[in-house]
Formats: C-alpha cells, sequence, structure tokens
C-alpha cells in the first residue's frame, strides 16, 4: 500500500512533464529534511554524548579530559540532582494528571448540541496559543501577594503562592493546567465525536444508567486518543523549563531542566551536563514507551 | 509561494547588504555590557570620543539575566562581535585563563592605572589571580551595595518618640548592623502594609551573594582566603554564623513574597512604600532621586553599610571593568579608546553623565561627593569593599552558596552553623576537583 503510494506520478503532472522521476522527487522532498535532521539532530546528538564522558569546560581553554563514567556517578549521587528528580516527577504528575482531569471535564461539557459552541471552543484554545514566557510573567503578576488578582479574588490576603516553598511547585503546576488543559480538551473532543451515537442509543435502550455508559462506552473508546495527549503532555512536562523559570526560584520548585540550564550556561560544565541531559533523555525515552506499549494495547481492545 | 520566495530572497539580500555596509566602516569599536542606564550613559560618552576622534562606538546591550551566559558564548565560539566588554568582576578568572580577555599589563604599567584608579577597584575589576599584579580589565564603572532610606518615615516626631521608648535611642540612619534590625523592626507593620527592610533574596544569579557579602564583612567574616582557598574557618566562622543569622533575621522583616528580590524589586520597596530601607546597588540610585521613577525622591536618602559588632565596615562590591576581547580584529583601535577613558577629563566627563567613575581624584573631589545625594556613601563605600570569588569556577561556587544559603535563609530547617559547614564542605570539593590549594 504505501510503496504504491510513493512510486505512482500522475502522467499529465508538472513533475512529469519537467521529466523528474517518481525516485527523484521523494529523494527531493525526503532527503533535505534527512540532512537536516543529522546536522543539527543527531550528529550534535552523538557528539555530546562523547563530551559526557569527558571533564570539558566551554569557558575554557584547557582539554578536554576523559573521565570515563566520573559525570554519570557524580550525578547519580548527587542528592540535589536527585531532589531535581523528585520535583520534576511530582510536576509531572500533578500537571498532566490535572489537565486530563480539566480538559476531559471541559470536552465532556462542550460535547453536546449548545449555542455558540465553535466560539467557546475556539476563547477555552486560548491559553494554549501564548508564549510560555507570556504566561509566566503574566501569572508572576497574577500571583503577587500584593497586588495580584489571585489573592484579591479568593480573599486570601498575603498569601505567598511562589514564595513559600510548600505551595511553589503547585503554583508552577496550576499555571501549566491553565495553559494546557485546552490542548487536551481538544484532543479529547476529538474522540468523543468520534464514538458512534448508536452505542449511546443502545446503551439508553437498555437502561444503563450514566456512569455506566461513560465508563464501558466513552471512556473505553476516547482511551487511545487521551493516552497520546498523556504522551505529548508527559514529555512536555519533563522538559518545562520557561514557565518554572520565570515563575519561581524556590529550590523546591527547581526542575531538572532549570538544573540543567545551569549547569551548562552559567556555571559551563559542558561535560557534566551533557551527562546529565543523556540521563533525562533515556529517563523521558523509558516513560514515553512505557505509554506507547500500553497505548498499543488499549488500541487493540 | 513564489512570492514568498521572492521577498525571503529579497531579504537574506537585505542583511547581506547591511552586513557589508557594517564592515565598510571599519572605524567602528563595539563594546558589549548589560541593559541599564549606565550603558545609556557610555554611549553617550562613546559619542564624544565620535566627535573627537571618528572612531564610531557602538554599546550593544542585552538584560542582565542573559548578560553571563550571551558574553561566554560569544566567548566561548571566539567570536569577534564584540571588541571590548565590560564584564563582572567576578569574570576575570574565567576570562584570563580562557584566553578571552587581552593581557593589559603592559598597559596598566605604562599608563600607571594602579595610581590613577581607587585601590579596591583595581584589586576586584582588574587583577587576575589575586596579588599577580597582571591585569585584565580597565575599572569602568565602580558600583557597591548601599542602602536607600524613607526620610520622611525616619523624621515623623511621632515615629521619633516612640522608637525612643522602645529601644532607648534615637530614630537616625543606622550607626550599626544592630540598629538596622531594630528599625527594619520598628517599621514592620504588616496590618498597615508597611514592612521594614527589603534585602536581596534571588537565588539565580549573584544576589543573594551579594545580599549575604554585606552582613558576612561588616560582621569580620571572609569568604575564604583567596591565595590559598582555604574556606574552614573562614566562611564558617562564628562571625560568618552571626552574620548569617544577622541576614536570615532581616528576611522577617521584608514585604510578603520577598523571596526572589533583587535590584528591581528593591527599588520597587521604595517607590512604592513598602518598606522603609532598601538594599541596593549604587548604579540603581540614579533613579530614586529622579521624580518621574519615584514619587518618593524627595523624601529618599543613602547611607553606606553600617559596621558589625565589632566595627568593622564593609560593603560587597558590583561593578565592572572593561576588557578587550582576544578574539576582536581591532585590539589596536580598542588600545586607543582605553587610553582616552582614563584619562582625567573623560573620567570627569564619565561621572558628570552618571557613571560610577573610579578615579581615585574624581572620586576624592568635593565637586563629585556633593553632585548626588549618594555621592559621599558611594566614596565612602569604594574604599572598603570585598568581593566573591574571581576563579573560573566561580559560577559553580555561587551555585553551591545559593543551594544552602537560600533555603536556611528563606525559613528552612537546620542551623546556620550546619549551613556554612556544608557550604564550606561543597567548595572545598570544586576547590579540590579544579586542583586549587590543596
Amino acid at each position: 500500500m504505501a510503496t504504491t503510494m510513493i512510486t505512482t506520478l500522475d502522467r499529465s503532472s508538472r513533475a512529469a512533464a519537467r521529466g523528474l522521476s517518481d525516485i527523484s522527487i521523494r529523494n527531493l522532498f525526503i532527503i533535505p529534511t534527512i540532512l537536516f535532521l543529522i546536522v543539527f539532530n543527531i550528529f550534535p546528538l552523538i557528539y555530546s554524548l562523547g563530551y559526557s564522558f569527558t571533564d570539558f569546560r566551554a569557558s575554557t581553554n584547557a582539554p578536554a579530559n576523559f573521565v570515563g563514567l566520573q559525570n554519570y556517578r557524580d550525578l547519580l549521587g548527587d542528592p540535589y540532582v536527585w531532589s531535581n528528580f523528585a520535583v520534576t516527577a511530582k510536576y509531572v504528575i500533578i500537571s498532566v494528571a490535572g489537565q486530563l482531569l480539566v480538559g476531559f471535564g471541559v470536552a465532556m461539557l462542550l460535547n453536546r448540541d449548545i449555542p455558540l459552541k465553535g466560539l467557546l471552543t475556539t476563547l477555552l484554545l486560548l491559553p494554549m496559543m501564548l508564549s510560555m514566557a507570556v504566561v509566566g510573567l503574566f501569572w508572576k503578576l497574577l500571583y503577587d501577594p500584593s497586588f495580584g488578582i489571585i489573592n484579591y479574588a479568593l480573599g486570601l490576603g498575603t498569601f505567598e503562592w511562589l514564595s513559600d516553598p510548600k505551595m511553589a511547585l503547585y503554583a508552577v503546576a496550576l499555571t501549566d493546567i491553565w495553559m494546557w488543559s485546552p490542548f487536551v480538551m481538544l484532543l479529547s473532543l476529538a474522540g468523543l465525536s468520534a464514538v458512534p451515537k448508536h452505542l449511546y442509543e443502545a446503551a439508553a435502550i437498555d437502561r444503563a444508567g450514566p456512569f455506566y455508559t461513560f465508563f464501558r462506552i466513552t471512556l473505553p473508546l476516547v482511551a487511545p486518543i487521551l493516552m497520546i495527549a498523556v504522551i505529548f503532555r508527559t514529555m512536555e512536562a519533563f522538559k518545562t523549563f520557561d514557565l518554572a523559570y520565570i515563575l519561581t526560584s524556590q529550590p523546591t520548585a527547581e526542575l531538572i531542566s532549570i538544573r540543567l540550564y545551569k549547569m551548562a550556561f552559567q556555571e559551563w560544565q559542558t561535560g557534566r551536563s551533557c551527562a546529565l541531559a543523556y540521563i533525562v533523555l533515556i529517563m523521558v525515552l523509558a516513560i514515553t514507551n512505557i505509554y506507547v506499549k500500553y497505548l498499543n494495547k488499549v488500541k487493540e481492545r | 509561494m513564489r512570492k514568498t520566495m521572492t521577498s525571503l530572497l529579497a531579504g537574506i539580500g537585505l542583511v547581506l547588504a547591511c552586513g557589508t555596509s557594517v564592515y565598510a566602516q571599519d572605524k567602528s569599536l563595539t563594546i558589549f555590557w548589560a541593559e541599564w542606564d549606565p550603558a545609556n550613559y557610555l554611549q553617550e560618552l562613546g559619542n564624544e570620543y565620535e566627535k573627537e576622534t571618528g572612531v564610531k562606538i557602538t554599546v550593544e546591550t542585552t538584560p542582565w539575566p542573559d548578560f553571563q551566559t550571551k558574553a561566554f558564548t560569544e566567548f566561548n565560539a571566539h567570536g569577534d562581535a564584540y571588541d571590548m566588554v565590560v564584564g563582572d568582576s567576578q569574570w576575570l578568572g574565567a576570562g584570563s585563563t580562557g584566553g578571552h580577555y587581552v593581557d593589559l599589563t603592559d598597559f596598566f604599567n605604562k599608563h600607571k592605572v594602579g595610581d590613577v584608579m581607587a585601590p579596591a577597584t583595581v584589586k576586584y575589576y582588574a587583577e587576575y589571580p589575586g596579588g599577580s599584579s597582571k591585569y585584565w580589565a580597565i575599572p569602568l564603572e565602580g558600583d557597591a551595595v548601599g542602602w536607600s532610606y524613607r526620610k520622611d518615615w525616619f523624621e515623623d516626631p511621632k515615629e521619633k518618640e516612640a522608637f525612643k521608648a522602645k529601644y532607648g535611642y534615637d530614630l537616625d540612619v543606622p550607626k550599626d548592623f544592630k540598629a538596622l534590625r531594630d528599625i527594619a523592626e520598628f517599621f514592620h507593620r504588616p496590618d498597615q502594609k508597611k514592612y521594614g527592610i527589603a534585602i536581596y533574596t534571588d537565588n539565580t544569579y549573584d544576589a543573594m551573594a551579594m545580599g549575604f557579602e554585606n552582613a558576612l564583612f561588616s560582621y569580620g567574616g571572609e569568604l575564604g582566603d583567596y591565595s590559598t582557598y582555604k574556606v574552614d574557618g573562614f566562611i564558617n566562622s562564628d562571625k560568618a554564623i552571626a552574620a548569617l543569622d544577622a541576614y536570615k533575621e532581616l528576611y522577617t522583616f521584608t514585604p510578603p513574597g520577598w523571596a526572589k528580590s533583587f535590584f528591581v524589586e528593591d527599588n520597587q520597596a521604595i517607590t512604592e512604600n513598602l518598606a522603609a530601607m532598601s538594599m541596593n546597588y549604587f548604579a540603581f540610585f540614579p533613579s530614586l532621586i529622579n521624580e518621574a521613577s519615584n514619587p518618593n525622591a524627595k523624601n529618599t536618602g543613602f547611607f553606606a553599610n553600617p559596621p558589625g559588632p565589632n566595627g568593622d565596615q564593609f560593603a560587597a562590591l558590583g561593578g565592572q571593568g572593561i576588557s578587550i576581547v582576544s578574539y576582536s580584529k581591532k585590539q589596536d583601535e580598542a588600545t586607543k579608546f582605553l587610553e582616552w577613558f582614563i584619562k582625567d577629563e573623560t573620567q570627569k566627563k564619565w561621572a558628570a553623565l552618571g557613571g560610577y567613575t573610579c578615579s581615585a581624584a574624581v572620586l576624592k573631589s568635593d565637586e563629585f561627593q556633593n553632585a548626588t545625594p549618594y555621592n559621599k556613601a558611594f566614596y565612602e563605600t569604594m574604599f572598603k569593599v570585598k568581593d566573591f570569588w574571581a576563579v573560573p569556577e566561580y559560577a559553580e561556587l555561587l551555585q553551591q552558596l545559593n543551594q544552602r544559603i537560600y533555603p536556611y535563609v528563606i525559613g528552612g530547617p537546620g542551623t546556620a552553623k550546619e549551613t556554612l559547614d556544608a557550604l564550606a564542605a561543597d567548595w572545598n570539593a570544586t576547590f579540590k576537583k579544579y586542583g586549587r590549594g590543596q
């Protein structure tokens, strides 16, 4: 199927008239992309793997010495790095669970005939169209204990959202939930509208309750697309940098990417930060793989 | 599609054209600095230089949080975008040993720069390693941490009376750290939305270090021995422990949400009627006497960092020296600019424009000291400043300091001794890693 799609070229098309063969057209499209990938992704990836075994510092002229697994050993033995990972894990769980709950909930509400549905959906999508840095700066003002509108509206006085070590991470996660729930909502809406109506009719005839219908029909059928949303959001949440960096400097909200940035571009420990980047990469790959396995299972059902 | 392509090509062409036109004008120098008022003053000074010599000076800037990253990215790539850079004092080690800065020792000796500039500025903005008589920069913008305060709050007769009744001495500009603490406590009234004091707490770059150093140095403490890299018995001495506890106590008198504050927030504390006193670099005081940026301009006073319990009086050093970038192709032109810059009349002009000159002669002149309400405090401070480590790995040392001290100051667990012992251990490990001291 796939090969026939690539090799058939309409004889009357302009490309065919210019004497381009199917293969050359395919190459024309694919080779630049592959070259781009190799130069900007694959090559740096392999190059930095080499650096991760050295004590290289980009800010000095000193030659890079091979140190074996020293960087990895130091990093995995550093309690601060572990605390960054713990913070990141907590953040990913809170923020993805929150987005799933809010996003899917709003999608359920929108999945019916209501007036101005299109306009409403578009307006709800606005947060996710903003830049991360802008959202961070806005929410910093909203959270401000002296003049922030959140404390004013909720009557919390001078509650310190971002300066309180216990609250800071939740505040960042809350902002992330606000920003990215629309994304989950959008995917869920697509999933919900694809559920065949006759299933609901059959359930109604059988006098199935709303909970039963939800857990036996809606959820299983939307699950695959919901899983895709979870994969995307988990990967993104794992890499969150700008939002957290702008909002707070609490060590209790220091995500792994912030530690990585500091190590690489403030301290210029190039070798060690490459090693940390690899550890993060392996973790994201592992988590994504688990999800993908699960996704395939869900699809099979 | 074709239209897009055409405009894209036109754009590329334009960029190339601009590129060549800049290149053609070879009598020009680019200086890189952070985005703040002094950089604008330097541009004005540069315009004067262009009038005299025809060499165009462009001061290129970037916001403070990016400054270090952007400068070193350019250095590491051996780029020649900047001919000179006005770098932070801590960069000297990385700049000199990394080969990014041109060695200015001969220039220094030939023009006797050591006699022209105030001694502390030569020591901290120019020399590396400490005591080596090797120089890498010319002191350009002197700066240190000082204090601003609300004169109207301090001079209110009712407040004066209440203060005297409570503490047994007159309310006035703090004479020592104890008075600083008392006044902060006295004015700390959360129910009236008035707070005692604004200090530096941001833990992303050197804010926390600068703030804590003000207490540490005045308490007679030290970060360590800069020549032997010994830190045990310095950073965790009894004096340092007392200083850290004093700084932590000051934090309890700050406005709400004061856990990520640096120069912007500390000036806001004065302009927004939040705090009675506020710590800040002198470089940010010009906007406090400007009615347009500070509604309380008439009621804002200034003082130097007060002495500690044993009478030691020091302050944390800010400020920068100007260095020639070793990858620049116009080093001779840059040297000529520096020769012009260190002249007495240039230094006077620099001070008049709003720059904080490091020239000892200008600093000592009555003309300079009476020019603004804070120049006298600045003059007093510039002869008793101390700075952070300037070794190439200073950023790691800063990060370790932030990691240990920040949680403690903003209310974390543990004691000051545990905190500083742990910091000493971190620093020892870092120095060992780079083979220093032993």
